[in-house]
């Protein structure tokens, strides 16, 4: 007989108030869609970092007979400080390994890569000795920077990730961009769900004054509105995380991937993940809000 | 006079209970020390204005005293958490001048509703449902809705709803006010064997007829301060 009637309160309570439910559902889709949008972004950042940071190095490059500057005053770099540069390298915590690269191999990589006229103006000797350094944690890059940088020898410290930058920039941007919308949108949510809740408390205040008065517990009282208010949100949330897959499956693999094939995208694992949070969300946004207004409007 | 009662063992014990509304500049209740015994039928006159309701909704803690303290059924209402207070009204059956039924509702359900919202089984409620409606003298009319009842029906409805958890106490606010003198005859008969059954009535009224003719205790307000407190009394002394 309880449930009978929880569920049918909620049944009526949601027909009743049809166009605000709709409101409702479609505010929560909105915001927690910007939520998804958000955790997607993270993901895929979090996705290229794994695939960038893996190749990341810092290369130390070296003077060769010609380079002017601070370091290089005693012309090509000499075996000592060679030795210099590598100890303090290898003895650094963050470094997990280091590649040396003579002038003859860089020369050998600079004819793979340029396969033109180029190549031929280039002598081995105007190029630089170089040490490769791969860190173990990507992260930890300016520690290593700084410890070889004023080093004799040393004509420049390049550092990869630098390259990357601006492109988790970029990311980083979008995602507090989707934050900032998903906060506005959930502001709009919990305004609207309180004003739907304040109709359908007015809407039933015969009954619930009854409640009261005969003794029901606010819990019962208040329970068909937070179930209500939760149906809308689990609803929106459901066409948020449709629209996560939709991106995921449309625009991402079906666009993006085919367009920049040398980027690695979210997986559906990331994808799936996101939606047990849209979901959550979704229901703990509607049924708080409604919990908090209806302490406003439900006194006992 | 008021006979002198054991203290403590009251049902309803106010002690020096004053209740100012907000904003308001005289007090709806002022000072005021009552006792009610179980098993009691106590009218609550006095003009209107003069703080009947106010008492009624005391009782129920919908209202709280602005000083004094009150007892109902052995609980200090001041101590009482708030989510024990649907369990203190699960013990107080309430009826108003305008019923309050649930239009959309009929008979049966209305007064079943009293009882599905506090968690009681489909089994007791098609046990204990007929049998209230027995006693109100509404068997056979169970599918009606509220609009198809006369007044006077559906003021037993209200009392069935109010009665059907067997309180320990029934408040009745001017319950015969929308009501011909007949009818509220039918509904003073009601309440009398309602009463007979051990449940503590209080009815505030304005209706004299009715208090002269029932000779019960009669406790008389004015302006919020008890005025009079008179046991088998009659509606006013001047009229
Ligand atoms: N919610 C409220 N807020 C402010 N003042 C109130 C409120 N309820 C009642 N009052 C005031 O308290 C006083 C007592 O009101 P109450 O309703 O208890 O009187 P009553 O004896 O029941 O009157 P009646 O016979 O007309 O029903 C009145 O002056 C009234 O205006
Ligand atoms: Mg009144």
């Amino acid at each position: 007989m309880r449930f009978q009637y929880v569920f049918s309160e909620v049944v009526t309570g949601l027909r009743r108030n049809l166009t605000m439910t709709l409101a409702v559902v479609i505010t929560v889709a909105i915001s927690m869609g910007f939520l998804g949008t958000g955790l997607l972004l993270r993901a895929q950042a979090e996705t290229m970092k794994d695939y960038w940071y893996d190749k990341i190095e810092i290369s130390v490059f070296m003077c060769n007979a010609f380079d002017k500057g601070a370091g290089c005053a005693g012309g090509q770099v000499t075996d000592e400080q060679k030795a210099k540069i590598e100890q303090t390298l290898t003895s650094h915590p963050e470094v997990q390994s280091v590649f040396y690269e003579s002038q003859d191999e860089a020369y050998q990589h600079f004819r793979e890569q340029f396969q033109n006229s180029i190549a031929d103006t280039i002598t081995p000797d105007q190029l630089q000795e170089a040490y490769r350094v791969q860190l173990g944690n990507p992260e930890e890059f300016e520690g290593v920077v700084s410890a070889v940088a004023g080093l004799p020898g040393v004509h420049q410290v390049v550092d990869q990730r630098e390259l990357l930058e601006p492109f988790f920039d970029v990311i980083n941007g979008l995602q507090w961009a989707a934050a900032a919308v998903t906060a506005i949108m959930v502001v709009a949510a919990v305004l609207l769900i309180a004003n739907t809740i304040r109709l359908a408390a007015f809407s039933r205040r015969r009954e619930t004054g009854i409640m009261r008065l005969v003794g029901a517990s606010n819990f019962y009282i208040q329970l068909p509105f937070i179930l209500e208010a939760a149906i809308a949100g689990v609803t929106g949330a459901v066409l948020a995380a449709a629209g996560v897959v939709l991106v995921k499956a449309l625009f991402i693999d079906g666009r993006l991937a085919k367009v920049l094939e040398f980027v690695a995208w979210v997986d559906w694992n990331d994808t799936l993940e996101i939606v047990p949070w849209l979901m959550v969300s979704g229901v703990l946004l509607t049924a708080v809000a409604a919990f908090l207004t209806l302490r406003r409007y439900l006194r006992v | 006079m008021p006979e002198t009662r054991r203290r403590g063992n009251a049902l309803i014990r106010f002690d020096n209970v004053t209740k100012l509304y907000p904003n308001q500049a005289l007090p709806a209740l002022q000072d005021l020390t009552v006792e009610i015994e179980k098993g009691e039928f106590v009218f609550l006159v006095g003009p209107s204005g003069s703080g009947k309701s106010t008492f009624l909704r005391l009782v129920l803690k919908e209202e709280r005293p602005t000083s004094g303290r009150i007892r109902v059924a052995g609980k200090d209402l001041h101590r009482l958490s708030n989510w024990k207070v649907p369990h203190l009204r699960r013990r107080i059956g309430t009826v108003f001048q305008d019923f309050r039924l649930l239009p959309n509702k009929t008979l049966f359900e209305n007064v079943a509703f009293a009882l599905q919202v506090i968690g009681k089984s489909r089994r007791q409620i098609n046990r204990d449902v007929p049998a209230v409606l027995e006693l109100v003298g509404l068997d056979g009319k169970e599918n009606r809705l509220p609009d198809q009842l006369s007044g006077g029906e559906q003021q037993r409805v209200a009392i069935a709803r109010a009665f059907v958890n067997r309180p320990l106490i029934l408040l009745a606010d001017e319950p015969t006010g929308n009501l011909d003198p007949a009818t509220s005859v039918g509904i003073m008969k009601l309440l009398d064997r309602i009463n007979r059954t051990g449940t503590t009535v209080v009815m505030a009224t304005h209706d004299q007829s009715i208090v002269d003719q029932m000779r019960k205790r009669v406790i008389e307000l004015d302006a919020g301060r008890l005025v009079r407190d008179q046991s088998r009394g009659v509606y006013g002394y001047t009229r």
